[in-house]
């Protein structure tokens, strides 16, 4: 096993030894808390660029099931590749158990030549991070010395997104889904309602198609990265098509409305984040990965909160106060995480219904 | 929002600690007594079990010692007119009662609004037809299972279901009555037990081997739900979750599993309607995404204790808060103090929870697992892996083992396939065994169907031991190894076992020698906090945990000599239970009044000592010699106490004075003097007080001759143990050699002792406090008994009500003569035989015992508080209180858990076999009784008694209770010796034959199996345990068949002179304060 370390751009440095691919790689060192799910996690688009470090410190243990498709989906993974850039834990389970792992991990990011480097105290660097805000950091083996990148500086969107327009499932149902780094699980979650989803790419200029409904992905790195998106958008809000947006698609729906976003200091990477639905007493439990925000000041006044975070207050969701307009921060779709919002969707589709 | 409108309420206990409900809830209960406090709520607290924290002065505002039945629920109902009642925190015991309270229809009666969770929901879990019909409404699986209320329905439903299967009885605590049987045979052996204990049965599919999981879900008046904690079992399904090796959070569960069976969990938390906290339990395909819930608990469990536990989140706390109508997000998680209580806590960590088993003490159990409970207490361990979480585990169960490897070949697992197939106690030894005879994981898969990550991850253990027993000599082991080996938990005494090899050597100083070398070179563990959210937000909390899988600590420590780290009392077993923990508790509660920090270490989860709350620092980790030195390294204290958690404390007093950890109290020499027997008994001599006469055993012979000296019976027994571990009396040399045997095998390190036994002697318990050798407090009792039962199982009447002036008189000037020679400071406790005022001193204990929670509330004087601020050199008041002042009466009973432990012989000796307590007060003698008696399961017989008295000092004890009970109008059923004798004295009872003799009529068995019998008095001929007996049979069924049982001549007498002279209206409703 080689010896690693992963070097933060404050200098702060961290022995451990390598699992995965053997390559020392770059980019904004992040944390995210939940305890399970990281065959989804690594192939959730929203994470490229970064360096994602587990708080839950034994990963591995069920290995990675097999690459299987289903309605030209994916059924286990969130893409079609691992998008992270290294991963850090702390105890690498080397055994792994369960009926329908293919492979282990370390195997599965090494075939994709993703770095890992374990034997780091998770718990100590999160700290770090918790106080100095997320940071630029390299995973770098003794053999490969590398310079610190800035993934922020990139369009990890366009990285993340699709060349192509494709479609899924079928049904008299019309969505268009601007993929700025699209989870399948939205995808599933939409078609299993009987809907037809168009996939085009994030800068696809969509406002003259037919469709039903709109809906805004989730996707990687800074809303205002993608301006060409917001216009696309902007169009699409001066219709009544009904538009749904996640993650990224919060951000950028609320940019063409007119809010302003911000990035959080460590942001929020988790399966537990509570959200009270603005003006009731309904809390949920929701899945999160996100390192930008609305800022709850900037919402236009035909706009509303739709949710809010109970631990610090940033927004978690908006609406329109009379369109059929609404985005929300966290992952209803989950995949990883809890399911508990996944009626969102429901919603969704009911306004299509009502509009059409 | 907060409902205004309760004002008072009723929090009902859950009684002594008994198998299956243990001190998890005195946890639950006095976290939701915080809450509802907090919110201005008056709450009146029923819970006999007076050795509780929840029983305490500034917990509840009134606190009723009586049992937890409708009836005297209901007195106390007619008293204090509540608002409203909690049944959610005491357990089945409160649960049972409530059901009960709301089918009297006294709740309704007394307009008593049930807060939380509504009984109906309570009473669909509990009934499994309903509750099974209930999920299938809303497509939730569970075992298909068909309800019989006959032997005949029950052999159907087989047929139908196909074997294997599962037979439950419905109602019953943890699995009572419960099994898996695979063929007719063995169903009919089932069934028969299970309707013993319920009219209604299940038989049901065999999910044997399937992954057991389980999730604590909490849900408030707004339908917010959150799951705040899954756990997986080592164990899969097959063995009690009580019985298994637990994980937080699960490991093997991949997201899809683990979010399927949460929302599985939220749905039906919502279709039941529990506002509050309730628990499911699943069964999980291994090899698919089937599942079946197996049991939900619609209140707190021990599990939700061990939840709460492993996550910081106080979910007894917040459940109290949903009831009394509060969101989950109007409450603030109580780690962190900013963020939101409605989330689901992050583990940075990994949580093993491991049973702790006493069998051992058991004449006649079967040590096989299965689904039913019959263990004692648990612990729980938290590493940054499962590896080294376990290894600490294994160390703190307190069963001699030092981690999974590394342990001396005691066990000698000879056929390990058959400990691998049917598990016992010693399983998880035999996977270690296993290895080392070559096993794969995938051969122990086949064999257990434990999960492969588990064995893969021991499987790591053990490789790593191989590693290290390449080196001989500590010198020449690579530091990288080293700490890898710290980092999979091993102790120092593991490594020095391993490395050095040499079974000769002093393996204390061996380990000592680890110590050093690895702080030579760095190696050294560090603190991390528990925050509920794996450090995503910043948290002042002193929950804390020692890990070596770390870079830095998460605390910073103050050396400014005002911290007093108190040790507390490990996993609860026979002998040591939650009275410590009361102990600890108020230890930490004086040393944080007298304004010093208190640090507490312990790893019990089902403690209040282990509350966060409860002091400035918790230490959830090991007491042992290793760990407390690392803590005490960090911390620097200004002194430790050690007198306070029971034995395990007191033995490291040497071992931490040698290391210079400054000690509070009695100083550690002193300790040793009173703890080894030569030393005590020379220091008596000296002393001119008399003790039983003993010897040491070094050779059989020597033996022989003192037992010619003195003669038979003796009292055999080791050195060092608490509750008499392999200790017996034994009346013949057959006896005495058979036990001889099997004391080698007890310890090697300690010899074993044989004493003189005095028969028909009273024995005498002193509960004191001294300062610098000068008795400041003192509380003196008596047991019910004569001496032969251990203190634990004793019945304890305080103060005394038979001693002589003169007895008391020559025991108070004794205990001052000890007290003085050992200089005592701090908490100590005499034990005394009395016989015609000549008085011998059997044991001291230079620390608190059992029963100082039992005499401080009676004497409504804490004498914790008085030790620990005598340890402390504070100054305190001394209490002018004399024990004869008292206008009442406490009588503490014993609690045993014998209907558990399928075969062992319900029969009390000098080797304690009770699993909890009760104390009540009474405004005499025999009202007390009476009211603990009943508080530990005992029921007030009507008409007829089985009485079969044994020797003939039982005969005539019983003669004049005989005579009562016929003036009563009860039948008496004798057998033969008992009811000639009776005969002879000219009362009337109708002949019963003994079991054995099978084709007479009427035969006692029958009688007991026709439940004609409403309590059965069987007093042993003598002190040993004699298994297949014909008075063993007449016990086993008394109590397979729910009879209540007493052994004891003199317990018997005392309680039907209770019975013929109250009656149930003339127990008095009175709480703790009104007796003044």
């Amino acid at each position: 096993m080689q010896k690693v370390k992963l070097v933060l751009e404050d200098g702060t440095t961290f022995d451990g030894k390598s699992f995965g691919y053997e390559k020392s790689v770059s980019g904004e060192v992040v944390f995210y808390t939940a305890m399970t799910g990281y065959p989804e996690s690594l192939t959730d688009p929203s994470y490229t660029g970064q360096i994602l470090v587990s708080t839950y410190p034994m990963i591995g243990n069920y290995g990675v099931p097999a690459d299987t498709k289903q309605n030209g989906l994916h059924r286990h993974f969130e893409s079609d590749k691992i998008h992270i850039t290294g991963l850090v834990v702390d105890s690498y389970s080397f055994g792994y158990s369960h009926w329908n792992a293919q492979s282990s991990l370390a195997e599965w990011m090494k075939s994709q030549q993703i770095p890992g480097i374990f034997g780091i105290d998770t718990r100590a660097l999160t700290k770090i991070l918790r106080v100095k805000g997320s940071m630029l950091g390299k995973i770098e083996f003794e053999a490969e010395p590398i310079e610190l990148v800035d993934p922020n500086l990139m369009n990890l969107v366009a990285q993340a997104s699709t060349d192509t327009v494709e479609t899924y499932g079928e049904g008299d149902t019309t969505v268009v889904l601007v993929d700025c780094g699209v989870k399948n699980n939205i995808i599933r979650c939409l078609i299993k309602r009987g809907v037809k989803v168009v996939r085009v790419p994030w800068d696809y200029d969509f406002t003259d198609m037919q469709y039903d409904g709109l809906f805004l992905t989730n996707g990687p790195g800074d809303p205002t990265m993608c301006e060409i998106t917001v216009q696309h958008i902007r169009k699409a809000l001066s219709h009544d098509k009904p538009i749904m947006g996640i993650c990224l698609g919060n951000q950028l729906l609320g940019l063409a409305a007119g809010c302003k976003t911000y990035k959080l200091k460590y942001g929020h990477r988790s399966h537990n984040q509570p959200v009270l639905m603005a003006g009731t007493n309904r809390c949920f439990i929701t899945s999160q990965n996100h390192g930008y925000a609305i800022d709850q000041q900037s919402i236009p006044d035909d706009w509303e909160t739709l949710f809010l975070n109970v631990n610090d207050n940033t927004n978690e969701g908006i609406r329109h106060k009379a369109k059929p307009f609404f985005s929300i921060q966290f992952h209803p779709e989950a995949s990883s995480g809890p399911i508990d919002t996944e009626f969102l969707f429901d919603d969704f589709i009911q306004k299509i219904k009502v509009t059409k | 929002m907060l409902n205004t409108n309760i004002k008072k309420v009723i929090v009902l206990g859950s009684g002594a600690l008994k198998i299956g409900e243990a001190g998890e809830f005195d946890y639950s209960g006095s976290q939701a007594l915080k809450a509802l406090k907090e919110e201005g709520v008056f709450t009146i607290l029923i819970n006999p079990n007076i050795a509780t924290i929840q029983t305490s002065e500034d917990i509840a505002d009134k606190i009723y010692f009586l049992p937890i039945t409708a009836y005297f629920v209901e007195k106390v109902i007619q008293k204090e007119t509540p608002d409203g009642i909690l049944l959610a925190f005491g357990g089945q015991t409160a649960l049972n009662c409530g059901v009960d309270l709301f089918r009297q229809g006294i709740l309704d009666k007394y307009n008593l609004k049930v807060i939380g969770t509504p009984v109906q929901s309570i009473i669909n879990t509990e009934d499994r037809k309903i509750f099974s019909g209930i999920l299938h409404e809303i497509d939730v699986l569970t075992p298909r299972s068909i309800a019989c209320t006959s032997i005949e329905q029950a052999r159907e439903a087989a047929t139908s279901l196909g074997y294997p299967l599962i037979i439950r009885a419905a109602y019953t605590l943890g699995g009572l009555g419960s099994g898996f049987c695979s063929n007719e045979t063995e169903l009919n052996k089932l069934a028969d037990n299970a309707f013993s204990y319920s009219g209604q049965i299940l038989v049901e599919e065999s999910i044997k081997g399937w992954k057991e999981v389980e999730y604590e879900v909490v849900r408030d008046q707004y339908d917010n739900c959150i799951t705040v904690c899954n756990m997986e079992n080592f164990d899969p399904l097959g063995i009690h979750t009580g019985e298994s090796i637990v994980v937080a959070p699960s490991q093997t569960l991949s997201n899809d599993e683990y979010h399927k069976l949460r929302a599985l969990s939220i749905k039906i938390i919502r279709k039941i309607g529990v506002i509050g906290e309730c628990n499911v339990q699943f069964a999980l395909d291994p090899n698919s995404e089937d599942y079946r819930v197996i049991e939900v608990n619609a209140r707190l469990s021990r599990s939700s204790a061990l939840a709460s536990k492993a996550t910081g989140y106080p979910l007894a706390f917040v459940a109290a808060k949903l009831g009394l109508g509060y969101g989950l997000h109007e409450l603030k998680n109580s780690v962190t103090k900013v963020t939101t209580a409605c989330f689901e806590p992050a583990l940075d960590y990994c949580v093993v929870k491991i049973p702790r088993w006493d069998l051992g003490k058991f004449v006649g159990v079967s040590k096989n697992l299965g689904s039913s409970m019959k263990s004692v207490g648990e612990i729980m361990a938290i590493g940054r892996n499962f590896e080294e979480a376990i290894q600490k585990g294994l160390r703190m169960i307190g069963i001699g083992m030092h981690g999974f490897v590394g342990n001396r070949g005691d066990m000698e697992i000879v056929d390990i396939d058959e400990e691998l197939i049917n598990p016992t106690d010693r399983r998880i030894f035999a996977i270690a065994e296993a290895f080392y005879k070559g096993y794969s994981v995938d051969k122990i898969w086949e064999i257990t169907r434990i999960d492969k990550w588990f064995l893969m991850r021991l499987q790591n253990i053990f490789h790593l031991r191989t590693n290290l027993i390449e080196y001989n000599t500590l010198e020449n082991l690579p530091a990288d190894l080293l700490h890898d080996a710290k980092k999979l938990g091993f102790s120092d005494f593991q490594i020095a076992r391993i490395v050095v090899k040499s079974g000769v050597k002093d393996m204390n100083v061996e380990s000592l020698k680890v110590r050093a070398f690895r702080k030579k070179h760095g190696i050294l563990p560090f603190v991390k906090q528990i925050d509920t959210l794996a450090g995503e937000y910043p948290a002042q909390t002193n929950y804390l945990y020692m890990t070596y899988n770390g870079s830095e600590h998460d605390v910073s420590f103050q050396h400014d000599s005002q911290s007093i780290i108190v040790l507390g009392s490990g996993a609860y077993r026979i002998g040591s239970s939650v009275e410590f923990d009361w102990c600890s508790v108020n230890a930490v509660n004086t040393i944080r009044k007298e304004g010093f920090r208190a640090i507490m270490i312990n790893y019990n989860p089902e403690t209040v000592s282990t509350d966060y709350d409860n002091c400035d620092r918790l230490y959830f980790d090991e007491l042992s010699l290793e760990r407390v030195l690392d803590i005490c390294d960090l911390e620097e204290p200004k002194g430790t106490v050690l007198s306070m958690g029971g034995q395990i404390p007191n033995n490291l007093a040497i071992k931490l004075h040698a290391m210079n950890v400054p000690i509070l109290g009695t100083t550690a020499e002193k300790i040793d003097n009173a703890e080894d027997r030569n030393k005590f008994s020379a220091m008596l001599d000296q002393l001119e007080v008399d003790q039983p006469r003993w010897s040491q055993l070094t050779t059989i012979e020597e033996i022989y001759k003192f037992v010619d000296e003195v003669g038979f019976p003796v009292l055999i027994r080791p050195s060092y143990v608490l509750s008499g571990a392999a200790m017996n009396v034994v009346s013949n040399r057959d006896q005495l050699e058979h036990f001889l045997n099997l004391a080698t095998h007890v310890s090697k390190e300690h010899p074993v002792v044989v004493s003189e036994f005095i028969e028909n002697a009273k024995e005498i318990e002193v509960d004191a406090v001294a300062k610098n050798g000068e008795i400041v407090a003192y509380a003196l009792s008596e047991h019910v008994e004569f001496a032969g039962v251990h203190s634990g199982d004793a019945t304890i009447v305080f103060p005394p009500q038979k001693l002589y002036v003169e007895t008391i008189r020559r025991i108070k000037k004794i205990s001052k003569k000890i007290a003085k020679a050992l200089e005592i400071t701090g908490p100590f406790n005499i034990q005394y035989l009395a016989k015609d005022n000549d008085i011998k001193v059997i044991e001291c204990n230079l620390r608190a015992s059992r029963s100082f929670p039992f005499v401080s509330k009676v004497l409504k004087t804490n004498l914790i508080e008085i030790a620990t601020k005598a340890m402390l050199d504070v100054p305190f008041e001394k209490p002018d209180k004399s024990l004869f002042e008292l206008d009442y009466v406490g009588v503490k009973a014993a609690q045993f858990s014998f209907h558990r432990l399928l075969n062992a012989d319900p029969v009390t000796g000098v080797d304690m076999a009770s699993t909890g307590e009760v104390g009540c007060i009474g405004e005499n003698f025999y009202e007390a009784l009476l009211k603990s008696m009943l508080s530990v399961g005992y029921r007030i017989p009507k008409k007829n008694i089985l009485i079969s008295s044994g020797p003939v000092r039982g005969k005539i004890e019983l003669l004049a209770s005989a005579r009562m009970l016929k003036d009563r109008g009860f039948t008496i059923y004798a057998t033969g010796g008992t009811h000639h004798f009776f005969q002879e004295n000219g009362v009337e009872t109708e002949k019963v034959y003994w079991p054995d003799e099978e084709d007479m009529s009427p035969n006692t068995l029958e009688l007991i199996k026709q439940r004609k019998i409403e309590m059965v008095i069987n007093i042993p001929k003598d002190h040993t345990k004699r298994e297949l007996s014909n008075g063993y049979r007449i016990r086993r069924n008394a109590i397979d068949f729910n009879i209540p049982l007493i052994t004891n001549a003199r317990v018997a007498s005392a309680f039907i002179y209770a019975i013929c002279k109250l009656e149930m209206d003339d127990i008095s409703i009175k709480s703790w304060d009104e007796y003044k």
